[in-house]
């Protein structure tokens, strides 16, 4: 197992040789142009797909991240374990109740877990995190209740939690955008001399957006404590990442000057480790990272997709073999780690989830009319003004109207 | 009470101080408004006494620069963004319309989005291409913004402050060809209502209204038209949302008779609202439809025909004539 990023592993031998760093990265960057798209590049995995953990001893580079996750107990496992199923029930919870006609839309995120838990659970409270409309794995980390998460898909709001209870910003449906509100934000952390981080979440389609570039040269221009974390699920809608970029997409982090590393994204302890690598890198000081989560979307885009008619079944069942949840049960049954009344507890409690969830969704009430008109503005505004009263004069002129 | 004589634009540089000094919390943000003090001078020597920290040149992405303001804006910080002209605003109208506009409505008003935005637009100064443009009726469209102008050096004093103290965005147009205007400023008054318009000039028998560098040209018209023995009034609106109708119906009430006035483009342009809205608030009153006097249907032309495409005396005198006709 070998660390393909230069940059990854650079600067934290030799700090304060960026430039150098970023010379050696162009010539690696070269190389990885000229290979064929076939020949993708290696990543940081600590747990195989078939539940067994990677021994450091026999790879060096294994070993540096490995050292992220040495505190990590069997109970701690467990717990990421739990994370993962859970999240996956909500989620499957949800796309149900969409189906039922109780939400207008859901973005799945199944596939995706072990990237979410992983890089979730590295983060610290005062940590601030910027997420897609996807990320519903981070939420729960966050301690986001995820019935917050359905107002905007049920229709009631935009966004049902208030960002600063968690420190987890609302979802942001145009494409990259929230890259930059999270550069910003770690801009003031800089200015304001904590060592919290901020982790910008995004997708392998946003990459291709010119504020994605923006934010990822800001940050580096003011070293902003900031991890670009991007999923790739491999599919943005219908377009396969070649339709994206002609190179693996961590590289891209070097032509800005800062470390770009590929994790194995149905990897919960390597994602575990990397996001703590690199959230450590920013309290230091040392600027912001790339984090390509190399991960498969195993659903549709959201409930109004359909992927049979751009990928193939082969490709789904040869992903679906590496699944983020499997591999960690089998990890944990094989070490001993989690008996069946564990199992059957958790199943259980995914049950009692679920039937939360959809209790809450279904009694989620529609805001009051004149809802329209709250919080256009902070400090008021005239015309909202006039046209609340105008439109509330009208609702009452009708029979029955108050 | 410490009256100065200042241009609009030291007057733009004491407010930026000023409010610099009340609140550490304010920053400042764009392209080469550091050492340099923006292509203007605007933000003149406020970097050297405020340090990096707090005026920051940023690199040459203006959706980056509106996109990371609000990132700071998050973090508790209040930015003041320059964009270095009106043309170039447009790779952040995205961030502005989409995110900016909207936050503060999406989190339930948990969140507050304090960020100003200032531009120096509209032409008359024989520049290039994007560089004399006036794109306010794009901004005041979009609900969650606030979009203000000021025509002098006093409001330009008092408008910033009041901008910056508000939590809401502000678009803070800024008319760069009166950048060199001089008025006195009072900078220990009593700052006015940002959205309140204004009655620079008093009459009977019409009124003008206009914000930014057409103030100065409507109410060189009024005094050319009191030379013909006609009255007209000029109403100085300020902000162009909200739009303070109030005000203005009560000016078109007394003199029946309105003409707008401004360097956009007349078509959907915030003439065409006003004309609507005061027609509906003071149908009984009007002895002549509202007309607007303003750009064409046209790319801004290059600068030799600018005097020729921008509104001046004889084109809103053309105006106040045809209304007086009805």
């Amino acid at each position: 197992m070998t660390v393909e990023s230069t940059a990854a592993r650079k600067p934290r031998r030799s700090s304060g040789t960026k430039r150098a760093a970023g010379a050696a990265s162009a010539r690696k960057t070269a190389a990885a142009t000229a290979q064929p798209h076939d020949a993708e590049p290696q990543l940081v995995q600590l747990l195989t797909p078939e539940g067994e953990r990677v021994d450091a001893g026999d790879h060096p580079d294994v070993a540096e991240f490995a050292h992220f996750v040495a505190d990590i107990t069997t109970e701690d496992l467990r717990g990421l374990y739990r994370d993962m199923v859970l999240t996956r029930r909500f989620d499957g919870e949800a796309t149900a109740l969409q189906r039922q006609g109780e939400l207008g839309l859901w973005a799945s995120l199944l596939g995706q877990e072990a990237a979410q838990i992983g890089s979730g659970r590295a983060l610290r409270d005062d940590d601030y995190v910027f997420p897609t409309y996807r990320e519903h794995g981070v939420a729960w980390c966050r301690g986001v209740d995820p019935t917050n998460l359905l107002g905007m898909f049920r229709g009631v709001n935009h966004g049902g939690w208030d960002p600063t209870t968690n420190n987890f910003h609302l979802y942001t449906i145009v494409i990259g955008s929230q890259t930059l509100h999270a550069t910003g934000y770690a801009m003031g952390v800089a200015k304001d001399g904590a060592d919290s981080a901020v982790i910008a979440y995004f997708g392998d389609g946003a990459s291709s957006q010119g504020d994605v570039m923006e934010a990822f040269n800001f940050a580096a221009v003011y070293n902003s404590p900031v991890v670009f974390f991007c999923q790739n699920n491999q599919w943005a809608i219908s377009e396969p990442t070649e339709r994206q970029m002609r190179v693996p997409l961590y590289q891209r982090a070097q032509g800005f000057g800062f470390p770009g590393i590929r994790v194995d994204g149905n990897d919960v302890l390597a994602c575990l480790a990397v996001t703590r690598w690199a959230l450590d890198r920013a309290r230091r000081g040392e600027g912001p990272t790339l984090v390509e989560a190399f991960t498969y979307r195993m659903g549709a885009h959201t409930t109004s997709d359909d992927p049979t008619k751009y990928r193939r079944d082969e490709e789904t069942a040869a992903w679906e073999a590496k699944d983020p949840i499997l591999r960690l049960k089998a990890h944990l049954l094989a070490s001993g780690g989690a008996d069946e009344a564990f199992f059957a507890e958790l199943e259980a409690e995914s049950e009692t989830l679920g039937k939360r969830v959809r209790e809450v969704v279904r009694s989620m009430p529609d805001p009051d009319t004149m809802a329209i008109f709250e919080n256009v503005y902070a400090d008021g505004h005239a015309l909202v003004d006039e046209e609340r009263a105008q439109f509330a004069a009208y609702l009452a002129s009708f029979e029955g109207g108050e | 009470m410490a009256i100065e004589k200042m241009s609009i634009a030291k007057a733009l540089n004491e407010s930026l101080r000023k409010a610099m000094e009340t609140d550490p919390k304010v920053l400042i943000m764009g392209e080469d408004v550091g050492k340099l003090g923006g292509v203007f001078r605007i933000t003149d020597g406020l970097q050297k006494d405020f340090g990096e920290e707090r005026v920051i040149d940023t690199p040459l992405a203006e959706s980056g620069i509106v996109g990371t303001a609000i990132g700071l804006a998050l973090r508790g910080y209040r930015p003041v963004v320059e964009i270095q002209f009106d043309g170039f605003v447009f790779p952040a109208y995205d961030q502005i319309v989409t995110q900016l506009a909207k936050m503060h409505a999406r989190a339930l008003g948990k969140i507050k989005l304090p960020v100003v935005i200032r531009i120096p637009y509209a032409g008359g100064i024989g520049a290039v291409e994007h560089h004399s443009e006036s794109p306010e009726a794009l901004f005041a469209h979009v609900p969650g913004l606030k979009v203000v102008s000021p025509s002098n050096a006093s409001d330009a004093y008092w408008m910033l402050q009041q901008a910056i103290l508000s939590d809401d965005p502000v678009i803070f147009f800024e008319p760069k060809r009166r950048y060199w205007d001089k008025g006195e400023v009072d900078v220990d008054a009593i700052p006015g209502e940002l959205h309140k318009a204004r009655v620079t000039r008093s009459g009977t028998d019409l009124t003008l209204a206009a914000y930014g560098p057409m103030v100065k040209v409507c109410m060189e018209a009024a005094a050319a038209a009191a030379e013909e023995g006609k009255s007209v009034e000029v109403v100085d609106l300020r902000s162009m949302s909200p739009v303070d109708f109030d005000g203005l119906q009560a000016s078109v009430e007394r003199t029946r008779r309105l003409v707008v006035v401004h360097e956009a483009p007349v078509f959907l342009g915030v003439g065409a609202e006003i004309a609507a809205r005061i027609t509906e608030r003071c149908f009984y009153h009007l002895e002549a439809p509202v007309l607007r006097v303003g750009g064409f249907h046209a790319p801004y032309p290059p600068a030799r025909l600018e005097d020729e495409y921008l509104p001046g005396l004889d084109r809103v005198l053309d105006a106040v004539d045809r209304s007086l006709a009805y």
